[in-house]
């Protein structure tokens, strides 16, 4: 008979914690596997879905689009089958997209002569207009800001006819300038840059300004430089909103031939939808690719955020 | 700082000031002068007809309240559950960057396709259907055709945007200084109160970015809404883009800009409310 001693019952205790606590983690990361799976199901699902034959995509996904595709002689099942292994692994979308029909690669290329000058001249205008919102702040500027944050959550719908009327006035509707100078003065970059280049502490700026450095210096070779996790990720963010740009081709340019591939992969489905997985993981590879070079300067490049004035 | 360096650092502003007048703030005063006129043609002004007739529209009603019961709902529970998920995420558990990177993911995943896997998943005959109908024994709905819409464009949101959020709030929380932490839980602050009184005042700043990325964002899902559904979808998915987008194909430039000066009242009228906000927790922080 061994009586329990106070040294047992604070072992035990510290054994239940533990166990508690491994419990705890077990069911935390039970919760985000689920959470995770259904976040990547679609990239998976795409991925997967780009090897099917056109006749298994048509019989499993068919009567989703049923309503649009013109009539022709194919098999459609009544259900609908979310299908992540295909029956045939076959090559052929990825063929029909890459070599038979140039016009896919030609809106492919459209859409990178679009999406590059956006991003790279965006990001020159506001760091130039983050750190004049950020050095030397007054009332004056604390209310173009608030304007520059209104018109940053304008819906797309609400600039529509401005963005229109100007590309009229300017007769650049039908080229590439009406769809390239609104994306680069855009105030989106400015409202993120600015919130960053605030954080930085002031006395770093002054120093420099003390040892004899011109604003432009302190701006290129101090400020500049400390943005530069928050460069990176504002980058990518610019750069999926304008890779996935749908209005404004579709609004300012008539011609079909210089729309992006986002508008052409947006109208799939109601055409080839056999192509659609091939198309969109070929979309897929330059954000991906970009997200994974990318992925940690998002992270960190936000540390400094914080508040909508800055 | 002495003038010159205040004009200098005018100087910076003046290329984004310049484009962003050209293409956003001269062109919305015209967009102003056509809400009070009667067509573009005559110039005849007449007062406020033009924003009478939007305000006594019933497409306009109806679009004015879906999109506010959108983003209502929406927009709080992107907030939320991504504060939780990041809190869960600074436990540190193992495969922590594995799920940051799945949770990011559907930002890579173009528009069209999300379309795509979403039609399938809520069809009548689709996925979801039929496993509701296996495991809770539910009659089939027609999602996307019912006033259930607004559930799925609310997931569909959710889906995209928490992992985006959901690093914000993680930055900030990373960001709070142990040191705090440590003389709170030395004087016997609880988890909860940890949490609730020194984390969540420290991070508010973040918490109002999160909520003003958030609606920005849930105006873009009008995108989706209209890929999968098209230009007049059932009722419950009709937005404000769906009434502009369908005035400006039918050329009524004048009612279209009416309802683009009252949006843009309304958005102003937010964000000066989250200036007061801030300003309010800015004060607190000092204190």
């Amino acid at each position: 008979m061994s009586v329990r001693t106070f040294e047992d019952e604070k072992r035990s205790a510290r054994k239940r914690i533990l166990l508690g606590r491994r419990f705890m983690t077990f069911f935390m990361t039970m919760i985000l596997l689920l959470f995770s799976f259904l976040f990547l199901m679609p990239v998976i699902f795409t991925f997967t879905n780009s090897f099917m034959s056109a006749s298994e995509i048509s019989a499993n996904y068919g009567a989703v689009f049923a309503t649009t595709q013109t009539g022709g002689k194919v098999f459609v099942s009544r259900t609908v089958n979310l299908k992540f292994i295909p029956d045939l692994v076959t090559g052929a979308q990825y063929m029909t997209v890459l070599l038979r029909s140039p016009s896919y690669l030609l809106k492919f290329w459209n859409s990178v002569i679009y999406v590059v000058p956006i991003v790279v001249l965006q990001l020159f205008v506001a760091l130039l207009a983050a750190y004049g919102f950020s050095r030397e702040r007054s009332f004056v500027k604390e209310m173009i800001f608030f304007i520059y944050i209104i018109l940053m959550l304008m819906p797309y719908q609400v600039t529509l006819v401005p963005n229109f009327l100007v590309s009229q006035t300017l007769h650049i509707v039908n080229t590439r300038w009406a769809i390239w100078l609104p994306g680069i003065f855009s105030p989106f970059a400015v409202f993120l840059l600015t919130k960053f280049m605030r954080r930085i502490p002031l006395g770093v700026l002054e120093a420099a300004k003390i040892d004899g450095a011109g604003e432009w210096q302190i701006f290129s070779q101090i400020a500049m430089p400390l943005c530069k996790g928050a460069i990176a990720s504002v980058a990518i963010l610019i750069f999926i909103d304008y890779w996935n740009m749908v209005e404004q081709p579709l609004v300012l340019l008539d011609d079909e031939d210089m729309h992006p591939l986002s508008v052409f992969l947006s109208k799939i489905n109601s055409g080839e939808i056999s192509l659609a997985f091939a198309v969109a993981v070929i979309y897929m590879v330059l954000p991906l690719l970009l997200f994974l070079y990318g992925e940690d300067y998002l992270v960190e490049g936000i540390t400094y955020q914080g508040g909508v004035k800055g | 700082m002495g003038r010159k360096d205040k004009i200098r650092s005018w100087l910076f502003l003046t290329p984004s000031l310049l484009g962003v007048m050209a293409f956003f703030i001269a062109p919305f005063f015209v967009v102003i002068y056509y809400s009070v006129v009667n067509n573009p043609v005559q110039h005849e002004f007449v007062g406020f007809s033009n924003y009478v007739r939007v305000a006594s529209n019933e497409a306009h009603q109806l679009a004015a309240f879906n999109t506010i019961r959108f983003s209502v709902t929406a927009v709080p529970l992107a907030v939320l559950l991504s504060l939780v998920i990041a809190v869960i995420m600074e436990a540190k558990l193992p495969y922590r960057s594995f799920f940051r990177s799945c949770l990011l993911s559907p930002l890579m995943v173009p528009v069209a396709s999300i379309v795509l896997i979403w039609q399938v998943l809520f069809h009548y005959n689709g996925l979801v259907n039929e496993s509701l109908e296996v495991l809770f024994h539910m009659s089939k709905i027609d999602w996307l055709k019912s006033s259930h819409g607004q559930i799925v464009i609310v997931l569909l949101f959710l889906w995209k945007n928490l992992g985006y959020n959901m690093i914000l709030f993680m930055a900030a929380l990373s960001s709070v200084p142990a040191d705090l932490i440590e003389v709170a839980r030395i004087e016997g602050a609880g988890k909860g109160k940890i949490f609730f009184s020194i984390k969540l005042r420290y991070i508010s700043a973040t918490i109002l970015f999160v909520t003003v990325m958030s609606i920005l964002n849930s105006f873009k899902v009008f995108r989706e809404t209209y890929l999968m559904t098209g230009e007049y979808p059932y009722d419950s998915l009709y937005l404000l883009q769906h009434f502009m987008n369908n005035t400006f194909v039918s050329l009524d430039y004048q009612k279209l800009s009416a309802a683009a000066v009252m949006m843009f009242l309304v958005i102003m009228v937010l964000v000066g409310i989250m200036f007061v906000t801030e300003d309010r927790f800015d004060r607190d922080m000092e204190e």
